[in-house]
């Protein structure tokens, strides 16, 4: 016996085909930008604000040196021996991969609308069998993540003397909205409980485990938002960095 | 027609009902050692056990410790106005705690207490806290524990496949014919015992909490290979279900909702319930409001709310109220949590409660009251079975659930229900397997048995008359609606006779459209002889029975007398002609006795 | 049924409803008369009684706890008896068609034996001893997520909406679907569950065809978060297994059983 033979893509009268078209405005213009800045390898450091697309600086010739890993011999952009794991994370993300492969991928382009390809393996094979390494990469960014928080923190340290700019509250909030994403990952809930048959007997990480699956289950919204903030703080310091526009200082 | 070709399958017992009853009759009769087969008219898991909402009742003590089997046998008879079976309400109220237990061993996963154990809620006429449950869907629990564990014994099971006819030879059971609905096309099962778990026949009403399987395809079998039907006029009227929309109409809101602290209003605000406590449940019933609300908490030292007085008095009480002119809008009256209980709790206990009212009636029952009345939703009676074996009069027939009649007596405690397909479902595979085991093997059909039945079931498509099965049966609703339901009198079921012959004589002339490929014109016009049948048997019950009690509320006779009050109503069908007469019920012992009367 | 012909206001329901078999079959238009509070089966169920006595269409409860009659509406995967009439256009025409993923037996009827036949080969139950006095106990906390499970009516919406079937017939024998991980998490996840199913699901239940593209959690009636709480949680725990040599070396976080 066969199916019913209804020849069409869809049958959905709404406009299914937005939230795929917004998504890769969204993940393009990100990516576009990223790349772009990224491959700068420059005025991404406007003292005492460090962009986090080049933190931590790793590379001797840096505009600002966080750890010297790297030596003199090392010319490239020095965001490209971080990026790569933020990167990788997001990639590897159980909401991003949704994202993506709904919408570049049309696999499948929205719910009962037919996938774009005939042939489907899924994530059974290379190279979509990698999203596996997911929660390494959730763990390389917990590092990252403590250096961008010390940007935070340097981040009040103006020549010597506290203060407070528009700046030190955009790193803030960058490094907040970083962890937020990073902490409700699913991975990261896994990893705090969901690999337990019984809570009763780790009343310490059930705690966790709720806490971790309540942000969760707002993943998807940290996921865009913190996207759109380490951006617009990358813009903001390269902005400063140009001289385009002043710092507004508090204190 | 006569000669068409069937398919022909060999058990050792055929189990007919795929619900609460059926699968645990057939887990028992596999485990005994038989070839087993359960058929069922809808896909494996959606049988009505599946809309069961509140829980099991089963005294297990968990929550009240004072709790054992002797007073749920108390409320069970007591419940029942005594016209139970006893023996029967014994063997319930002592195996249920064991067949909850064992659902759990089976991957069930009921609602917890603090210590690990069950947890049970109340529920309407229950003495303690006695009901197992999970939240507001208990009954899916069950039957999904039951499914799963019918599948992995690899039990085999006929999914939408309707029996018709049951095949006797000489005198015992010997098998059954139907049909697949998905193609049309005829099966017979030669058999040496047959388990009847059709469950009830809600469908001869209108306003009903059952589904299209409710049509007392069991009883109608039964009844037409000689096996006797008791007590067909005590019908369960549940008191709360939905009123509005229209289309909603009859769909239940658990007891739950009442168990969990709602309580009933009229429209002018009044917990009319205290004015409707009878004097057989004065001792033990609360009659003021802060009684009744300090009685959630504190058990021991509060009599029970009247909100929870069994089903059938209640239903009878919002019938006067909504008679009497302090009914809602649409006919029903409050139900009202949401001033008692905050949303979090409503939410948790209840959440399908929730999801119904809001997805279908737009009513937040954590914001507002819903609208409820009766709705016809279980039968006490149904076919008569031995106490100890669940065996009909017929040899190798066997009947559990709610086809069987006799544990529930005059009127059914909520939560009774799921620990009866539990108890006598086992009990009638038990006993279906032990028979089995010892009969002689399966005999085929005599050729023209078969193709007598044959031509039954297809004279549908031959051209009759035109009539239109949907409109029968849509007429047949509205007769016992308006005629047999909640409240009846002797004109008017006479009336409800003569319109039910002609209903008959309308259904010989049924005509459907289309082929036999899954045909719900077709099938419908099948069901008819059952829907009519039990719409007969239940009516001349009704009419044989002058007196009111429990499920059977006469406006020409509406007191309890006693020359019905231990006795069965019999309806029996003898070469063609339906009788009724009056039997004696068991004697119960007196040791028992003592339980019953003993003042609480 | 047939009272709807009485009651109402005078307002209709425009429905084009598949009619066929798996030979062929067409979209036929039908008007029937509306009532406040109808939802889509109602007007299927007129349809029955006034216009087409043999309209196959699969139900029992009328209340969205048995999961009979999943098709689609407009497109989207749906219970029939949950779609309110209200929630479509005044006028609009809506399109019921049979679910798309299984094959058609009759009208909206779809032959739906593929999840029978997954169900059969899930590693059942296998609960460790009682207590030493003689109980079950489990606690509320442990068992939470195993009843958000256990909520499944089994309509098979999430199976029918699932790409890796619905769009890639071939993928059918080595794809057990949504519904089928959700049992296994329920199963994997039971406090008292003994067994392991992990490489089960990784290659006779084929968790690694899904692409977490989440359209079964958007049909679910009841809500169920089944990409979030059942299927993640599983892959993860199959990372733990199969592609995480760390944890398997650390043991500690792993699962019960590994």
């Amino acid at each position: 016996m066969s199916t019913v033979a209804i020849d069409k893509r869809t049958l959905r009268q709404d406009t299914w085909w937005l939230e795929p078209m917004l998504v890769v405005l969204g993940l393009g213009c990100f990516a576009i930008y990223s790349t772009w800045a990224a491959l700068q390898n420059g005025n991404y450091y406007a003292a005492p604000y460090l962009s986090p697309f080049y933190s931590p600086c790793l590379a001797i010739n840096c505009e600002h040196v966080s750890v010297p890993l790297f030596g003199s011999w090392y010319n490239w952009s020095p965001a490209i021996l971080i990026l790569w794991i933020p990167g990788g994370f997001r990639l590897t993300c159980y909401y991003y991969r949704k994202a993506y492969y709904r919408s570049f991928f049309w696999s499948p382009p929205a719910c009962a609308v037919r996938d774009a390809a005939s042939g489907y393996s899924g994530e059974t094979r290379f190279p979509f069998i990698l999203q596996n390494i997911h929660r390494y990469f959730f763990w390389a960014s917990l590092p990252i993540l403590a250096f961008l928080w010390w940007d935070a923190i340097i981040a009040f340290n103006f020549g010597g003397s506290f203060g407070l700019g528009l700046g030190t509250l955009v790193l803030i909030t960058n490094a907040a909205l970083l962890s937020l994403y990073s902490f409700s990952c699913h991975s990261c809930r896994h990893l705090c409980g969901g690999g337990l048959n019984s809570f009763k007997a780790a009343p310490g990480r059930y705690k966790t485990w709720g806490i971790v699956t309540k942000l969760n289950e707002k993943h998807m919204q940290i996921a865009w938002t913190s996207l759109v903030w380490v951006g617009l703080t990358d813009v903001y310091v390269r902005l400063l960095a140009h001289g385009v526009i002043q710092d507004l200082r508090f204190i | 027609m006569a000669g068409d070709s069937y398919e022909t399958h060999e058990y050792d017992v055929v189990v007919v009902g795929a619900g609460g009853a059926g699968l645990r009759a057939g887990i028992e009769a596999h485990d005994k050692g038989c070839k087993t087969a359960i058929i069922c008219k809808s896909l494996l898991g959606k049988a009505h056990t599946v809309m069961a909402e509140g829980g099991i009742a089963a005294a297990m003590g968990n929550v009240w410790p004072e709790d054992n089997w002797k007073v749920h046998f108390r409320d069970t008879m007591r419940g029942g106005k005594l016209l139970n079976n006893w023996r029967m309400a014994q063997i319930h109220a002592q195996q249920a705690p064991d067949r909850v237990l064992e659902l759990e061993e089976w991957g069930a996963l009921f609602d917890r207490t603090d210590e690990g154990l069950i947890l049970q809620r109340d529920f309407g006429g229950h003495r303690y806290a006695r009901l197992a449950h999970v939240g507001d869907r208990t009954g899916l629990e069950m039957i999904r524990t039951l499914q799963q564990r019918a599948v992995s014994l690899g039990i085999d099971v006929f999914m939408e496949c309707n029996v018709q006819h049951l095949l006797m030879n000489d005198g015992r059971v010997s098998g059954a014919i139907g049909y697949w609905r998905e193609s049309g096309e005829l099966i017979v099962f030669n058999c040496k015992a047959v388990v009847l778990a059709t469950g009830g026949s809600g469908k001869c009403w209108q306003v009903t909490s059952n589904s299209w399987e409710y049509s007392g395809d069991g009883m109608g079998m039964a009844m037409e290979v000689g096996a006797d039907l008791i007590d067909m006029e005590k019908v369960q009227f549940h008191p709360t279900g939905m009123v509005w929309p229209p289309s909603v109409r009859g769909i239940l809101v658990t007891e739950g909702v009442r168990g969990d602290g709602g309580t009933l209003l009229n429209s002018e605000g009044e917990r009319f319930m205290f004015n409707y406590i009878p004097e057989f449940f004065k001792a033990e019933t609360a009659d003021n409001e802060t009684e009744a609300d300090a009685w959630y908490q504190d058990k021991k030292n509060n009599r029970r709310t009247p909100d929870l007085l069994p089903r059938d008095e209640v239903a009878r009480a919002i019938n006067s109220e909504v008679k009497a002119g302090r009914g809602t809008e649409h006919g029903g009256v409050y139900l009202d949590i949401a001033n008692r209980r905050d949303a979090d709790y409503i939410m948790r206990r209840l959440p399908s409660m929730y999801h119904q009212f809001k997805e279908l009636a737009d009513v937040d029952i954590t914001k507002e009251a819903m609208e409820v009345g009766p709705t016809c939703h279980y039968i006490m009676g149904g076919v008569r079975v031995d106490a100890d074996t669940s065996a009909t009069a017929v040899p190798g027939l066997y009947a559990a659930g709610e086809v069987a009649g006799g544990l529930h007596g005059a009127n059914r405690l909520g939560g009774n229900s799921l620990s009866d397909l539990l108890v006598f479902g086992r009990i009638a595979g038990e006993s279906a397997a032990d028979y089995a085991l010892g009969a002689a093997a399966a005999t085929a059909p005599a050729p023209a048995e078969v193709d007598r039945l044959t031509t039954l079931m297809l004279e549908p498509f031959t051209d009759r008359g035109g009539e239109n099965p949907y409109a029968i049966h849509g007429d047949l609703q509205r007769t016992m609606h308006n005629l047999v339901g909640i409240i009846r009198t002797e004109s008017e079921m006479l009336k409800a006779m003569e319109e039910i012959a002609v209903y008959k004589e309308r259904a010989a002339r049924v005509k459907v459209e289309g082929g036999r490929r899954f045909n719900p014109g077709w099938h419908l016009a099948l069901d008819l002889k059952n829907l009519l049948a039990v719409a007969e048997a239940a009516t001349l019950s009704a009419l044989e029975c002058k007196e009111s009690r429990g499920g059977h509320t006469r406006d020409d006779y509406p007191d309890p007398d006693p020359r019905f009050g231990s006795v069965n109503v019999v309806t029996r069908k003898h070469n063609g002609t339906v009788s009724v007469s009056l039997e004696p019920l068991p004697e119960m012992p007196e040791e028992l006795r003592k339980i019953v009367e003993e003042q609480v | 049924m047939a009272e709807a012909a009485v009651a109402g206001n005078g307002a209709e329901a425009k429905m084009r409803v598949w009619r066929g078999d798996a030979s062929g079959g067409e979209f036929r238009d039908y008007t029937v008369p509306l009532e406040e509070g109808m939802v889509v089966l109602d007007v299927i169920h007129s349809i029955q009684a006034m216009h087409a006595g043999d309209l196959a269409v699969r139900w029992n409860c009328k209340a969205g706890k048995c999961g009979s009659c999943s098709a689609e509406v407009n497109g989207k995967p749906r219970l029939m008896c949950m779609t309110r009439m209200n929630t479509f256009e005044p006028g609009e025409t809506i399109t019921v068609a049979p679910i798309q993923t299984f094959p058609l037996v009759r009208d909206l009827v779809t032959d739906v034996s593929y999840n029978y036949e997954k169900a059969k080969t899930i590693p059942p139950f296998k609960p460790k001893p009682k207590e030493a006095d003689g109980t079950r106990r489990m606690y509320q906390e442990d068992i939470d997520r195993v009843q958000e499970f256990h909520k499944c009516i089994e309509c098979y919406l999430c199976q029918d909406v699932c790409h890796v079937i619905r769009d890639h017939n071939e993928n059918k024998p080595s794809f057990a679907g949504p519904r089928f991980f959700v049992r296994v998490a329920s199963l994997e996840m039971h406090p008292l569950d003994t067994d392991d199913r992990l490489e089960f699901l990784r290659n006779e239940a084929g968790l690694g065809f899904c692409n977490i593209t989440k359209c079964c959690t958007e049909v679910c009636p009841e809500h169920i978060k089944i990409t979030d709480n059942s299927i993640i949680p599983m892959k993860e725990r199959v990372v733990t297994r199969f592609y995480d040599p760390i944890a398997r070396l650390l043991g500690a976080l792993g699962g019960k059983k590994s």
